[in-house]
């Protein structure tokens, strides 16, 4: 007979749009999850990445620095992945109007990474119908895989 | 992670060393764009950034590195960066932002070829 899974756990925290709050958030988020079985570089770097970029976003340009508009984030994690989803008060956006931060045409451009980066370090980035809300996963990888593949 | 954030300035002969403690983020790249650009103003013209103890460079904070270095460069000017750990530069390499600026080991070298 197999042994039971573990159960997943969760953190869910509301933060004010406030910009200096994001590392405080990102980093109690990273010291919950390191109770997975995540590897450390993708703990450090991609989730980082992620919810960072992500909390920005929601606080920048959701919620447009509206301190009374607040941004919830709902981690779950377990032995296989971390899903967080991030989700402000503001209106939505289109996804697929950003365009390639890469490119010769856009490369000396001041904002525009954070959507790609999120995209290049995590399994999935999935927004709602809306745009107001974005759910990343990162997939625990074998050893010896490259952290950002 | 220490969120420590942090900018000093130091002069080695005709550059500007900028070094970033703790992280360059979207909380307080304005601070360290205004430093540059009143160096930049004081006529300045070659700067390193050393990011030996930086731990965390976001989107922001590496748009606000091609920004300066645009506008150095429209001065006339060299902007060379240094002390990448892995994970930054991963994120300069993403990015492909590693083709757009000089990027040395660290701080020695980065003045040996200014």
């Amino acid at each position: 007979m197999s042994r039971p899974r573990p159960l997943p756990e969760n953190v869910v925290l509301e933060i004010p749009s406030d910009l200096g709050a994001i590392q405080r958030a990102v980093d109690l988020v990273l010291s919950r999850c390191e109770t997975s079985a995540m590897e450390s570089r993708r703990l450090r770097l991609n989730l980082r990445v992620g919810l960072s970029e992500a909390l920005a976003n929601a606080m920048l340009y959701g919620n447009r620095r509206d301190p009374r508009k607040r941004v919830r984030v709902e981690v779950t994690y377990h032995a296989e992945a971390i899903v967080a989803c991030v989700t402000d008060e503001g209106d939505g956006f289109d996804p697929q109007g950003v365009p390639d931060p890469t490119m010769p045409e856009t490369i000396e451009r001041e904002c525009g990474r954070g959507l790609f980066l999120m995209r290049q370090l995590l399994d999935e980035v999935v927004y709602n119908d809306l745009g107001n809300s974005v759910t990343l996963v990162l997939r625990s990888r074998s050893e010896g895989e490259e952290a950002r593949q | 992670m220490e969120a420590i954030l942090g900018f000093s300035v130091s002069r080695e002969g005709d550059v500007t060393v900028i070094e970033v403690e703790g992280q360059l983020i979207v909380g307080n790249r304005q601070e360290l764009k205004q430093m540059v650009l009143e160096e930049l103003e004081r006529g300045e013209r070659t700067f390193v950034v050393d990011f030996d103890r930086t731990e965390y460079i976001d989107s922001s904070g590496l748009g606000v590195l091609v920004s300066l270095s645009k506008k150095i460069r429209e001065q006339g000017g060299e902007l060379v960066l240094a002390g990448l750990n892995e994970d930054l530069r991963t994120l300069f390499e993403l990015t492909k932002l590693d083709t757009l600026f000089t990027i040395t080991n660290d701080r020695a070298q980065a003045l040996q070829g200014l």
